[in-house]
C-alpha cells in the first residue's frame, strides 16, 4: 500500500510536467486552433540552452532557469512572427504540416549544435528520500512539483488580473470584437506563442534531470502531453493541469504494475487519446464545438 | 460514330521514354544506385498509399509508418519463421496491413483534421516500444534476419538489380491501380469529401464507407510498401519504423504534390535523394559556413517553403510546365483531339 501511494506522489510529479508542456500547448491552440506539434523540440531547444548555460558559462541553476525562461519567450514570439503568421488563415492541414516542418528543423539545429550523445543535466534538486509520515518521498519529485504550482499561479494571475492577459483572452475569443475595441490581436497571438514556449522550458528544465538530456527526449512527453490536453479538454488551461495529473499518475501505475510497462506506456497514452475522443471529444472540461456549416 | 480522342503524340514519347529509363537504369548505374533506385521505388508506393488519404481524400496521417511495420513483420515473421518464400509474403503483408487500416480507419472517422493528426502522431511513436515489448515475435531490438534476396529463373541479374526491378515493376502496377481509382467514382467520392463533407453527404455520397475506404487502401500501399523494404535490406528492427519515417512520408509526399499523380513519384526520389546528397554536400565550406549535411533540417525548411511558395509541390511545377507547353502549341488543356 505505501508503495502505492509513493508510485502516486511520484505520478503527481511526472504529472506537473505532462501538464506544464499540455498547457503549453492549450495556449497556442486557443489562440489559433492547432496543435503544436514543434512544441516538444522547441522545450528541448530551451533546455540545451539551459545546460549551455550552467555548464560552459557557468551560472548557477536558477539563474541559468530564469535567461532560459526569457530567452525561449522571444524565440517563441519569434517564430510565430517569421514561420507562423504568414500561413494565418491557411487550412489546418496546412499549419499542422507547417509545425511538422518546425518538429524537424529544431531537432534537427539541436541534434547539430549540441550532438546525440545522451548528456547528465544537472536540475535544482537533488533526489533524496524525505520522510513524511510513514512515507518516503523523493525531494527531486515535490520539488518539481512545487515549481510547476508556483508556474500555474504566476500564469492564473498574468490571465486575471493584468490588462494585457484579458487582452489575450479576448483575443482568442473574440478576435474580430478585441480588434475594434483597439486590441492588437496578431501581437497577441505571437504572445501566446512565446508564453507557451516559455512553459514549455520549464517543463524541458524539470524534466531533463529525471530522464537526461538528448534532442529526442521530448517526444514521449509530448505524447503525454497531448494526451492530457485532449483528456482535459484541449480548450482548458485547468483540464491541460487536471489532465496531466491524472496521465501522471495512470503511467507511474502502468509503468509499475503491468508487465513490461515501460514499453507500453506510449501505447497506452495514444489509447487515452483515442478512447477521450471517441466518447467525449470535449473532454473534462472543454465545451462541445458547434460546427456552423 | 463518336470519335475517340487522340493520344498526344507527346505523351506516347514520353511514356516510351520513361519506360526506357525505367528498364535501362539498373544498366548503366553502380550497384550503390541501383540499390539506392530500389529504395526510391518502395517510397514512391508507400507514398502513392499516403497520396490516396491525405492528398485525396483529405485526411492527414502521420501514422503511415505504423502501417508499414505491419506489413514489414508480416514479412519477416513469415520469411524467418515458417519459411514461405518471400515473393508470397508481399500480398499476405498489403492485405493486413490493409486490415489494420480499416481498424483504424473507423475510429478515425469521428476523428476530424486536427485530433485524426494527434491520433496518428500517437500511432507513429508508440509503434516502436510496442514491437520491442513483444519480443518473442518480433526479435525485439535485436530484430529479424532474413536471407538475402537472389534473381530467380537463373536471370543474370544482380541482386541489387533484381531488387529494382521487383520493386519498381510492383511500384508501377500500384501507380497504375492508384490512377485508375483517382479517376473512377470512388477518386470522385474522394475529392468530393476532402473540398467539403457536408456538400459531400449532401450529394448522397456515404462518408463512414469512402473513409474508411481510403484509410484501408492507404495502409495497404504502405503495407506493401513496408514488406518489400523489409525484403530489400533483409533486416528489421522496431526503430526502422519509428517517427521519423512516418514524418518523412508526409515530407516526402507534400514536398512531391499532395494530390497530384506524379506527388508520390517525385516525392520518393526526394524522400531517397536528399539525405544522400545532404550527407555528399556536408563539409562544403561556404565563406565562413561549412554546410551540416544534416537533412532534415533542409527537409523542414523546403516542407515550409514548399506550402508557401508552391502548395501543389513539384508535381505542380510539372503540370505548370506541361499546360504552359500546351498553350504554345496551340493546343487546349483539356483534351488533345480536334487540333487538325
Amino acid at each position: 500500500m505505501l508503495a502505492f501511494i509513493q508510485q502516486i506522489v511520484s505520478g503527481i510529479a511526472t504529472g506537473g510536467i505532462y501538464a506544464s508542456l499540455a498547457l503549453a500547448l492549450v495556449l497556442v491552440y486557443r489562440a489559433m486552433d492547432v496543435a503544436n506539434f514543434a512544441q516538444g523540440e522547441m522545450a528541448t531547444f530551451s533546455t540545451f540552452i539551459s545546460y549551455s548555460l550552467i555548464e560552459y558559462a557557468h551560472f548557477d541553476f536558477w539563474t541559468a532557469f530564469v535567461i532560459t525562461i526569457v530567452l525561449s519567450f522571444i524565440l517563441g514570439i519569434g517564430i510565430e512572427r517569421l514561420l507562423i503568421r504568414p500561413f494565418e488563415g491557411a487550412p489546418v492541414l496546412t499549419l499542422v504540416i507547417v509545425t511538422l516542418g518546425l518538429f524537424t528543423i529544431i531537432n534537427g539545429v539541436t541534434g547539430l549544435v549540441w550532438g546525440y550523445v545522451f548528456k547528465e543535466y544537472r536540475g535544482a534538486f537533488i533526489s533524496q528520500p524525505v520522510r513524511f509520515g510513514g512515507l518516503y518521498l523523493d525531494t527531486q519529485d515535490l520539488g518539481v512539483l512545487a515549481v510547476v504550482l508556483v508556474m500555474l499561479l504566476l500564469l492564473y494571475l498574468f490571465f486575471s488580473r493584468t490588462k494585457i492577459g484579458l487582452a489575450m483572452r479576448a483575443a482568442s475569443l473574440y478576435p474580430d470584437s478585441s480588434r475594434l475595441l483597439g486590441v492588437r490581436v496578431g501581437w497577441m497571438l505571437a504572445l501566446g506563442w512565446g508564453l507557451a514556449a516559455a512553459v514549455g522550458a520549464v517543463s524541458g528544465m524539470m524534466v531533463a534531470p529525471i530522464i537526461f538530456l538528448d534532442p529526442n527526449m521530448m517526444q514521449s512527453i509530448l505524447l503525454f502531453a497531448f494526451a492530457a490536453a485532449v483528456l482535459g479538454g484541449i480548450e482548458s488551461p485547468l483540464g491541460a493541469v487536471v489532465g496531466g495529473l491524472a496521465i501522471g499518475i495512470v503511467m507511474a501505475l502502468v509503468g509499475t504494475y503491468i508487465p513490461g510497462g515501460q514499453d507500453l506506456r506510449l501505447a497506452f497514452g495514444l489509447i487515452v487519446i483515442v478512447v477521450v475522443l471517441l466518447l467525449r471529444p470535449a473532454g473534462l472540461f472543454g465545451r462541445a464545438a458547434v460546427r456552423r456549416v | 460514330m463518336r470519335r475517340l480522342p487522340a493520344v498526344r503524340p507527346e505523351i506516347v514519347g514520353l511514356v516510351v521514354v520513361g519506360g526506357v529509363v525505367l528498364i535501362g537504369l539498373p544498366t548503366v548505374t553502380n550497384q550503390f544506385y541501383t540499390f539506392e533506385f530500389a529504395k526510391v521505388a518502395i517510397f514512391v508506393i508507400a507514398l502513392l498509399g499516403l497520396n490516396i488519404l491525405t492528398g485525396y481524400s483529405g485526411q492527414i496521417s502521420l501514422g503511415n509508418g505504423a502501417f508499414m511495420a505491419v506489413g514489414g513483420y508480416t514479412t519477416a515473421i513469415l520469411v524467418h519463421g515458417p519459411g514461405v518464400p518471400y515473393w508470397a509474403t508481399i500480398p499476405a503483408a498489403g492485405l493486413l496491413a490493409g486490415a489494420a487500416g480499416v481498424l483504424i480507419g473507423i475510429p478515425a472517422l469521428r476523428l476530424a483534421g486536427i485530433y485524426l493528426a494527434l491520433a496518428t502522431f500517437a500511432l507513429a511513436l508508440s509503434i516502436p516500444p510496442v514491437l520491442n515489448h513483444f519480443d518473442s515475435f518480433t526479435g525485439g531490438h535485436s530484430g529479424i534476419v532474413m536471407p538475402p534476396v537472389l534473381a530467380p529463373f537463373g536471370l543474370d541479374l544482380s541482386q541489387e538489380q533484381w531488387l529494382y526491378y521487383l520493386n519498381a515493376g510492383i511500384a508501377l502496377a500500384l501507380f497504375a491501380f492508384a490512377w485508375g481509382v483517382v479517376r473512377s467514382r470512388t477518386g470522385r467520392a474522394f475529392m468530393a469529401i476532402r473540398d467539403s463533407e457536408t456538400a459531400a453527404v449532401a450529394s448522397g455520397i456515404n462518408l463512414a464507407y469512402y473513409k474508411t475506404l481510403a484509410f484501408g487502401l492507404s495502409a495497404f500501399y504502405a503495407g506493401v510498401a513496408g514488406s518489400l523494404l523489409a525484403i530489400a535490406t533483409s533486416y528489421l528492427n522496431p526503430d526502422s519504423f519509428g517517427l521519423s519515417l512516418s514524418l518523412a512520408l508526409l515530407v516526402g509526399i507534400v514536398i512531391g504534390g499532395l494530390g497530384l499523380d506524379f506527388g508520390a513519384v517525385l516525392g520518393g526520389l526526394f524522400v531517397v535523394w536528399l539525405p544522400y546528397f545532404a550527407e555528399k554536400a556536408s563539409g562544403l565550406q561556404i565563406g565562413v559556413f561549412s554546410f551540416p549535411g544534416k537533412p532534415d533540417i533542409i527537409f523542414g525548411a523546403l516542407l515550409i517553403l514548399i506550402l508557401f511558395f508552391a502548395p501543389n509541390g513539384a508535381a505542380g511545377f510539372l503540370r505548370r510546365g506541361w499546360l504552359w507547353y500546351l498553350s504554345l502549341r496551340g493546343g487546349r488543356a483539356g483534351g488533345g483531339a480536334g487540333a487538325h
